[in-house]
């Protein structure tokens, strides 16, 4: 069988991702056992490359692997040979000699996969490179819309609002929210929505004067970094906040509200969002977990043979 | 006055026989065979006869052409051998029909003093299978800041004036390079880039970027420098040349201008004209150049241009790099990629078979035009001439390969591609340059 990358969300048919999402749910109940562990992936092992900070995704492929009973191992760019300049390719080489079934990558460059990818065995996970992919998030994102929303997503409307220009995972969730036939909408001020981006099939709005169609609202992380001095993208938090902010008031009923994290309260979503129970974003992170752990198990034992069957599990 | 230098060697004797002639300029399509004797083209006929010491060609089904002419190869020597040096971009060139190429001076260190030039030129005599001459530096270290001396530099030989691969960031100093040229005779050739838009680009900016996640060069970028530029050359009535044009939008700058009378000419890469922006989908860094691939429309209007002319000519930007330096993730990869060995099989393939380009208006872009732009005389097949042509074979296919190439460095975005149309022969200023015959 050859190796199987994710490195985009378009790697994956509609039918992997039903796939995906039906194995993350059949391992919801080992999830809820005393003991939360089946011997899945024993002796297979996983090696995690983070070179970029990361909490949920790293802590939470990290733990889908224990799960599994895989082998993993966890390596930062901080203190390993990267800081003294060894290249990815000569990483991926060495990595590649204790023979590991899979190498999740985080990256701040895109084309980092394709890189490692080409000089491993290994299948190659993509947790996340520059501002192209990550297509992880993507796939509990919908995970999590189908627990909470309802098996059949097709015809949900879905505003992501937020710095769409710097956002890999706008732009895993665009192709992935289609994929399973939902209508997606962007809102970001024109500075930090990309040039062309309507060609992905996705209606741009700079205000949220069409809020109300939402059935869905997913918040990204504003990053200060947008406000340095002669970027030019905000001239203030204050105003972004007042003009895409997302508190109670604009809210109807029954709007379920979504942010991949980390949030930054008052901001880009106010606290009553923040804390209020109806929210998604405690359940994006539980489905982080599942989601993994069947991104994993397909990825060394194939898409091809249907749901997990009771004794795998 | 020289501004081409190469090794010396015998002058050549050959009969190429049966070859379909395609010279333009001498107004000759027709098969022939081709006498050339101590060097020079001394008849054109059917049934000639070889002199004694004459070798013979068979060149049916074969074109036989003017050598082609490269206003834009970076050699990487002095300073970086490991990727390039003149031995290896000339025999590149020689084995892609050149007859002479010319180097940009972002060397280290650069060619900004007639002694780094001299220095070349005696390299060249030693090393150069085909005739090479070098743009001098416009600013000293390539910095923006203070001119070089272009009088002693014109003298010594340089074919122009360029700080390709940055440009003139001022129009201050764009005004300066072009009133201060004028002391040389020669041009300025400038790489048209208004930096305040380029910052962090790594690939044209519309659909495709949007959809990767890349930071986008817009077209703007270019055709904004180009429009500044072509209005301090109407103003100060100077020579100038574009480099390396890749939008729509500066097309229509260039259009304009002409119309203006402004003395411009300009140049485009075999890869914007074969390629575009959906090539950088697979993140593959050898499809990384600057100006970056663009938009399909640009494509097609660059296209255009070459076959009206509007776009004067063809130059390949060879851009050599060591393979570590381009087996990087894409975000991190240098820009820029070769181009000498495969421009005419690529031009050929893409745009001659399939009819939107005839075979005499690409010799002309890449033979007479650019030579006419350097200040050489035009290679010709007509008796007289010293012999500076290419025999091809239009149907043989190749596929381009790391180990085949002559280049030093293989950052091809041809790379594994099958290619149409192979270099058979080159001769450059009356010597076997190239020969690859069965």
């Amino acid at each position: 069988m050859p190796k199987r990358d994710l490195i985009s969300i378009e790697d994956l048919s509609r039918a992997d991702v039903e796939l995906i999402l039906d194995t993350a749910e059949s391992f919801l109940p080992v999830l809820e056992r005393d003991i939360k562990k089946v011997p899945t992936l024993r002796g297979r092992t996983i090696i995690n490359l983070f070179w970029e900070a990361s909490t949920r995704t790293s802590s939470s492929f990290d733990l889908a692997a224990k799960r599994l009973s895989a082998d993993t191992l966890a390596l930062k760019a901080s203190g390993s040979a990267v800081e003294k300049g060894e290249t990815l390719k000569d990483t991926a080489i060495t990595l590649s000699a204790y023979s590991p079934d899979i190498i999740v990558m985080r990256h701040p460059s895109a084309g980092a996969c394709q890189t490692l990818s080409a000089n491993t065995e290994a299948s190659v996970i993509n947790a996340g490179d520059g501002k192209h992919q990550h297509p992880t998030q993507c796939l509990l994102d919908l995970f999590s819309m189908r627990q909470n929303l309802g098996r059949d997503l097709e015809g949900l409307r879905v505003f992501i609002i937020g710095d769409i220009l710097h956002s890999r995972v706008a732009r895993s969730d665009i192709m992935g929210f289609q994929m399973l036939g939902m209508e997606v909408t962007l809102v970001a001020p024109p500075t930090l929505m990309p040039r062309g981006i309507e060609e992905m099939g996705v209606k741009v709005e700079y205000d949220l004067a069409n809020l109300k169609d939402a059935d869905v609202l997913y918040l990204l992380r504003i990053q200060k970094e947008r406000l340095k001095a002669g970027a030019n993208f905000l001239p203030s938090l204050r105003e972004y906040s007042e003009l895409y902010g997302i508190s109670r008031a604009r809210l109807r009923p029954g709007q379920r509200v979504m942010h991949p994290g980390p949030i930054n309260r008052g901001v880009e979503i106010a606290s009553d969002i923040a804390d209020d129970d109806e929210n998604l974003i405690a359940h994006q992170v539980f489905s982080g977990l599942a989601v993994r752990m069947a991104i994993l198990y397909r990825t060394i034992v194939g898409y091809s043979d249907g749901a997990v069957s009771g004794e795998v599990v | 006055m020289e501004r081409t230098w190469s090794k010396s060697g015998p002058a050549a004797d050959l009969l190429i026989k049966g070859g379909r002639v395609v010279d333009p300029e001498a107004g000759i399509d027709a098969a022939q065979d081709v006498l050339v004797t101590k060097g020079k083209v001394v008849e054109l006929g059917k049934d000639l006869k070889p002199g004694k010491n004459a070798k013979v060609v068979d060149a049916r089904d074969m074109l036989v052409m003017p050598g082609f002419v490269d206003l834009h190869t970076h050699f990487r020597t002095p300073g970086r051998e490991d990727e390039e040096d003149l031995a290896t971009a000339t025999a590149a060139a020689a084995a892609g029909g050149y007859v002479a190429a010319f180097g940009m001076a972002n060397t280290d260190p650069v060619v900004d003093t007639a002694t780094v030039l001299r220095g070349l030129a005696e390299t060249a005599r030693a090393e150069a299978a085909i005739p090479v001459g070098f743009f001098a530096a416009v600013t000293r270290g390539l910095a923006g800041e203070q001119l070089t001396e272009m009088g002693e530099l014109g003298a010594a030989g340089a074919v122009g004036f360029s700080d390709d691969g940055r440009p003139l960031a001022t129009a201050a100093l764009t005004r300066r390079a072009l009133q201060y040229v004028k002391v040389s005779g020669r041009f300025v050739a400038v790489h048209a880039q208004d930096d305040s838009l380029f910052k962090g680009g790594q690939m044209h900016e519309g659909p495709v970027s949007a959809r990767l996640g890349l930071t986008g060069i817009p077209s703007l970028c270019e055709s904004l420098d180009v429009s500044r530029t072509l209005d301090v050359a109407e103003y100060e009535d100077a020579a100038v040349h574009i480099c390396h044009v890749s939008t729509a939008a500066s097309l229509a700058v260039i259009e304009r201008a002409k119309a203006a009378g402004v003395r411009v000419t300009a140049e485009v890469t075999p890869h914007h004209l074969t390629l575009n922006d959906e090539a950088i989908a697979a993140l593959d860094p050898n499809f990384k150049m600057n100006p970056p691939l663009r938009a399909e429309s640009d494509r097609k209007a660059l296209v255009e241009a070459l076959r009206s002319g509007l776009l004067d000519c063809v130059a390949t930007d060879h851009a050599p790099h060591a393979a570590e330096e381009k087996d990087v993730p894409f975000e991190e990869a240098p820009f820029g990629c070769i181009g000498l060995e495969t421009a005419f099989s690529v031009l050929y393939g893409a745009l001659v078979m399939n009819k939107a380009l005839d075979l005499g208006t690409l010799v002309i872009r890449m033979s007479t035009a650019p030579a006419r732009i350097a200040g050489l005389p035009a290679p010709s097949v007509s008796p007289g001439a010293v012999a500076n042509l290419c025999v091809v074979d239009p149907r043989a296919r190749w596929t381009v390969s790391a180990v085949g190439l002559q280049s030093r460095s293989f950052n091809s975005p041809w790379l594994g591609r099958e290619l149409w149309a192979r270099v058979k022969l080159t001769l450059a200023a009356g010597r076997v340059a190239w020969e690859d015959l069965a």
